[in-house]
């Protein structure tokens, strides 16, 4: 809408029988396009000033040696392996956790629900889920995942955690591009005489894939900035070994980056900096693919 | 499974309050104004853990509300739709920041230009870590809020303009109103994600409860409570385990009530409209 106003300037642009004086309610207008375009700028500048700093402090730590390393209580030699390695580690678990479930929970929403109270109910079940805190997450993950479960501190205890506090985030996002295919593809579809299931599976998710995946990417890249769940749930700050099956304990980098920023010696300092150097530069590239993905879904697919 | 999850959060807070509560009485709970759990002399108080949330929470909207609607209605009514296409992913940038980040930002850089201005400010203090939570919600407030604009109908603009109003009038005397449910949806919402931000807090805001509304020295959030005590060695089962649910449900109940409140808000504006 606001580009259909831009070829209609306000009256009050063009100057129609201009009394003499100064117009305060064209002053205040002006004044206002500065003040907002200074608090646009006020966001990204902060942002620009952030990272500046991160890079400026952080960047000379990074090296094989701090990517490859194992923690240490001396800054110099301590390094991010295990850190890695259990971030990736909660990442695959809980994508391979979330991903079917949150899928075919909107498909059957989408598709099979019926439009009754029960769905009204789950429908703002779960928009109030998606603004639960983290935290509250972490408190459920550790009582339901780790003590009842069994779980312990371990990745799955983590990740099934996380999985659930992607869940509505997935679930919304194919909804809503499920959404998006249109009815006659459908009509279509069911014309040929193809089954609801064979319609589902050959034409509704493929023609919605490129949403469902830029929903998807979105959500691990939250999950992996989270923090306080894993926390809660029993990570650990201090992980000498690298994990290697979903039970061992673990760490991650966000965990380990709270846990250098915790500490008083500047070398530690640094240390954080260059693991949010990494962390940011995974963080970004995970958004820059989902906006990839919805960009060319949005191009490519022209109904 | 959401109705699941649901129940199993409600199940899990409350059967692990129930204990804290069997032990400590509510009124206790509510007016005690100290939190001294893991002392040797325990205070049940959540006022303090309260009032730094409130704090930082009110700071963060204080910096967020004013900059992002200021944000949206610029984007909406003055900028052009090249700019407005490039500035609205990159403000969403900065919810994609993880808040451990934040945290880092808060502790690192905010408190030390802070503390040229407030000398006698210390080191974790409510007043960066607002600041900092704020420039994090600024996408929350600025994004919905420019949708609830631009979602308003075309006409309305139309004859602001057509009376000669200027883009100044037209945006605050017809646009915001009519848009102002989806602009304190956007502003409840904010709010919520901000009484549930835990590590921007936890790293700069400090771990001392303190009852107090002074925003220069170190306070405890719920959160932060909740993580400090996940940190520690505490026992399972334990009265001090209890606490972190106790305190658990008790941010709950608040960020709960927000969001039904942001849906009913929502759901009512719809109606209007359709």
């Amino acid at each position: 809408m606001s580009d259909g106003i831009k070829h209609r300037r306000p009256l009050s642009d063009f100057s129609l029988g201009d009394k003499p004086g100064v117009n305060w309610n064209r002053v205040k207008d002006k004044a206002f396009r500065y003040f907002g375009i200074f608090c646009t700028a006020f966001g990204l500048i902060a942002l620009a000033i952030f990272l500046m700093d991160i890079v400026i402090r952080g960047i000379g730590r990074i090296n094989w040696s701090f990517l490859s390393g194992m923690p240490s209580y001396l800054p110099e030699k301590a390094g991010i392996l295990p850190a890695i390695t259990g971030t990736l580690w909660v990442l695959v678990l809980t994508a391979i956790i979330s991903i079917p479930i949150g899928v075919a929970a909107g498909i059957f929403l989408e598709e099979y629900g019926k439009k009754n109270r029960l769905a009204r109910i789950i429908e703002i079940n779960i928009a109030n889920l998606a603004g639960v805190p983290s935290i509250i997450y972490g408190l459920l993950g550790l009582e339901i995942f780790s003590r009842m479960f069994g779980m312990g501190n371990s990745i799955l205890a983590g990740s099934s955690t996380l999985a659930l506090l992607i869940l509505p985030v997935i679930i919304v996002a194919t909804r809503e591009s499920i959404k998006a295919v249109p009815g006659s593809l459908r009509e279509a579809s069911f014309g040929l005489g193809a089954s609801k299931w064979q319609t589902i599976w050959m034409q509704v998710l493929p023609a919605s894939s490129g949403g469902i995946v830029t929903g998807v990417i979105l959500a691990l890249s939250r999950a992996m900035g989270e923090t306080a769940p894993l926390i809660i749930v029993g990570a650990l700050a201090f992980v000498p070994f690298v994990p290697d099956s979903p039970m061992d304990e673990f760490t991650v980098m966000p965990i380990q980056i709270f846990n250098w920023v915790s500490r008083p010696q500047q070398g530690f300092i640094i240390n954080s900096a260059a693991a949010i150097i990494v962390l940011l530069l995974v963080t970004f590239v995970m958004n820059g693919v989902a906006l990839y993905f919805r960009n060319r879904w949005q191009k490519r697919v022209k109904w | 499974m959401s109705i699941l999850t649901t129940a199993g959060i409600l199940y899990v807070l409350i059967s692990e309050s129930a204990g804290f509560f069997s032990q400590v009485s509510l009124v206790e709970f509510f007016t005690d104004t100290e939190w001294t759990p893991l002392f040797s002399e325990k205070h049940y108080g959540i006022l303090p853990l309260l009032s730094g949330t409130l704090l930082t929470t009110a700071i963060a909207i204080a910096v967020a509300l004013p900059i992002g609607l200021t944000v949206a209605i610029y984007l909406n009514q003055y900028a052009s739709k090249k700019v407005r296409s490039t500035v609205k992913p990159l403000l969403e940038i900065l919810a994609a920041v993880p808040t451990v980040v934040y945290g880092y930002f808060a502790l690192m850089v905010v408190t030390p230009f802070l503390q040229k201005i407030f000398p006698e400010m210390a080191g974790f203090n409510a007043l960066s870590a607002g600041i900092v939570m704020g420039i994090m919600i600024i996408p929350i407030i600025s994004s919905l809020s420019e949708d609830a604009l631009f979602a308003v109908p075309r006409s309305l603009r139309e004859a602001s303009y057509g009376m000669g109003a200027t883009r100044f009038q037209t945006s605050f005397k017809v646009l915001v109103p009519a848009a102002s449910s989806g602009i304190i949806v956007s502003v409840i919402l904010a709010i919520s994600r901000a009484i549930g931000e835990t590590m921007i807090v936890a790293i700069a805001a400090g771990q001392q409860p303190n009852f107090t509304f002074n925003p220069l020295v170190p306070i405890e959030t719920i959160t932060t409570y909740i993580v400090q005590v996940s940190m520690g060695d505490v026992e399972h089962g334990s009265l001090g385990y209890q606490t972190i649910f106790a305190a658990g449900i008790t941010l709950f109940a608040f960020t709960f009530i927000l969001n039904n409140i942001s849906f009913w808000v929502k759901k009512k504006y719809q109606e209007k409209y359709e």
